[in-house]
């Protein structure tokens, strides 16, 4: 009986506790430091906590939120993908083409998301079966979706999405009660995200590549069609990012996206996901968007010119990483 | 009767004649110490028989049965576990996640799989307990020594009905008290009525648990002798070539 109980305890028994795993955590530094800014921006500025502020800020994040929760998995095998503002900028463009002849909304945002899936499913074969390196296919379909994008709308403007004009600047400008869609769709991604990496075969394969590729392999694991999942899924998220925001935007046009994969991988890097592979969370990412949209708009509040949000940007990106260096450091010492 | 039996055993890669003619036999609750120079054909050998690669020609039979392994995992389904060197494991994963990889306890709805914690953490603990090993399901592998590693990557190989397993070099990169605790976890495999290979350039490893040794040089076998009956001097002979066979 006793022997049953020491080795219930053994079972039970964590490394480290409640608290320390959260003092660990760089997600929760993350949120400290967001915290602090919208405290400090609170006292400063009267139009911080104003209702139009805070939809700005939160609809603005969302975007960037959406492509760092869907790199995040990618991330984590010890991937990347460069690809995801050029894959919004071509499925952007794909939806409004098929909306501005005529197509109703479902079979619009089909295109869009199809053509976003199909992207990521050509990523994901020439990255794990063709052991392409991810950082050069995915730099390669940065410049070929932005291409094609080109190619099909002949460098044209859409703004007319036809007989669903209205329901489609509906969805991705409207709001449901004080929350601007974008947002909710940002969270209920995040929340599937969360379930899929804790919960499922899959997130535990996904941490598993990153963490030792080749043990992966070799214990049965199906790394190759793993990768290609991650690939899919990071190219659908910015599917979903670009249905989001032409909606919002009201137009598709050819610069839909630029940069916004930089943007991304600071997002997550800022929330804890480790460029090596193995650690990442989606709360992180989600966390990490935040940061980085209310700096930018604490700077143009502040009455920062906006030249400087790169450089206040980068130097979070740099600091967080080096914090986490270290963390690490004295946590391994 | 013959647990693993394999019969004339050849490989070549090119003109490369890495293995000739190898003939091993084991029954079940043996040792068998595979010993051997660099080069000499042991990694090639575990490699067949962990289904890695096929023979060139020869046959391998499990219980009487012939087999053909197209890959790692037809070995396993068959029941022969492998302790890779590097011990096949995950830094970032715990203990029980790193036992489970690649066949998860799977609980939940017709085509939704969730994983099944709970039973993974008992039957992880249980699996420890019985290998009389201190780690703990929930730790992370990133914090445990190399004899815990070892405990992680031995405990993985009871989660089926192994028959066989086989040990690349568990004892090559630990501490003595560790290596201690790995010779004691390779006797419970036995008397739990395995069959253990172990391969190892480690003699005082080899005598203290082995039953038979193996000498292979230069993709031959030049000796297969019951450890009572040799020493570590005779052994060593063969490996170098200073004593031609026996």
């Amino acid at each position: 009986m006793t022997n049953d109980k020491s080795l219930q305890d053994s079972i039970a028994k964590k490394q480290s506790g409640f608290w320390q795993d959260i003092v660990g955590n760089q997600a929760f530094w993350i949120t400290i430091v967001v915290i602090l800014i919208s405290l400090i921006m609170w006292f400063v500025s009267d139009v911080f906590i104003s209702e139009r502020n805070l939809f700005n800020v939160t609809r603005n994040f969302a975007f960037i939120g959406i492509l760092a929760l869907g790199i995040t998995p990618v991330i984590i095998t010890a991937g990347i993908d460069l690809s995801v503002g050029s894959i919004m900028g071509l499925s952007g463009m794909v939806l409004g083409i098929t909306m501005t002849n005529g197509a109703p909304m479902w079979l619009g945002i089909l295109a869009g998301l199809g053509t976003a899936l199909l992207v990521g499913l050509v990523n994901g074969t020439l990255i794990a079966y063709l052991k392409l390196s991810p950082f050069v296919v995915t730099l390669g379909m940065l410049s070929i979706a932005r291409s094609l994008a080109l190619v099909i709308s002949d460098g044209k403007l859409i703004s007319k999405f036809g007989p669903d004009n209205d329901a489609f600047l509906q969805l991705g400008g409207g709001r449901i009660g004080f929350i601007p869609n974008p947002i909710i769709v940002t969270v209920l991604l995040a929340l599937i995200l969360w379930f899929l990496l804790q919960a499922t075969p899959w997130g535990r394969y996904v941490y598993a590549i990153g963490g030792n590729e080749e043990a992966a392999r070799l214990t049965g694991v199906p790394v190759n069609l793993i990768k290609v999942s991650t690939y899919v899924l990071s190219a659908f998220c910015a599917g979903i990012a670009a249905v989001m925001l032409v909606g919002w935007l009201g137009s598709a046009n050819n610069s839909v996206g630029t940069g916004y994969e930089l943007n991304a991988i600071a997002a997550t890097v800022i929330g804890g996901t480790n460029l090596m592979g193995g650690v990442g969370t989606s709360f992180g990412a989600l966390i990490g968007s935040v940061l980085i949209e209310v700096i930018r708009n604490s700077l143009l509040l502040g009455g920062v010119n906006p030249f400087w949000q790169g450089t206040f940007v980068g130097t979070a990106l740099i600091l967080a990483v080096f914090i986490e260096r270290i963390r690490n450091f004295r946590s391994n010492a | 009767m013959a647990l693993l039996e394999l019969q004339g055993i050849s490989k070549h890669f090119g003109a490369i004649q890495a293995l000739d003619g190898i003939d091993v036999c084991l029954g079940p609750g043996e040792v068998m110490g595979l010993m051997g120079d660099n080069g000499a054909g042991k990694s090639t050998l575990v490699k067949i028989m962990a289904g890695n690669f096929p023979p060139s020609s020869g046959t391998i039979s499990l219980g009487g049965n012939a087999v053909h392994f197209n890959k790692p995992l037809d070995a396993r389904r068959q029941g022969i576990e492998i302790v890779y060197q590097d011990l096949a494991l995950c830094n970032n994963l715990t203990a029980a996640a790193n036992v489970f990889l690649g066949r998860e306890a799977k609980r939940g709805f017709s085509f939704v799989k969730l994983l099944d914690y709970r039973t993974m953490y008992q039957h992880a603990g249980k699996l420890f307990a019985e290998l009389k090993s201190e780690t703990r399901p929930r730790d992370l592998v990133r914090r445990m020594s190399g004899g815990q590693r070892q405990a992680v990557a031995i405990a993985r190989t009871r989660l089926s009905d192994a028959k066989v397993v086989l040990m690349d070099e568990p004892t090559a990169a630990i501490s003595v008290r560790q290596v201690a605790e790995v010779l004691e976890l390779i006797r419970r495999l036995r008397d739990g009525g395995i069959a253990v290979i172990l391969i190892s350039h480690r003699m005082p490893d080899v005598f203290a648990v082995c039953d038979h040794v193996t000498v292979l040089r230069r993709g031959r076998k030049v000796a297969d002798k019951p450890i009572a009956k040799t020493s570590p001097e005779e052994v060593t002979g063969l490996i170098t070539g200073a004593i031609e066979r026996a």
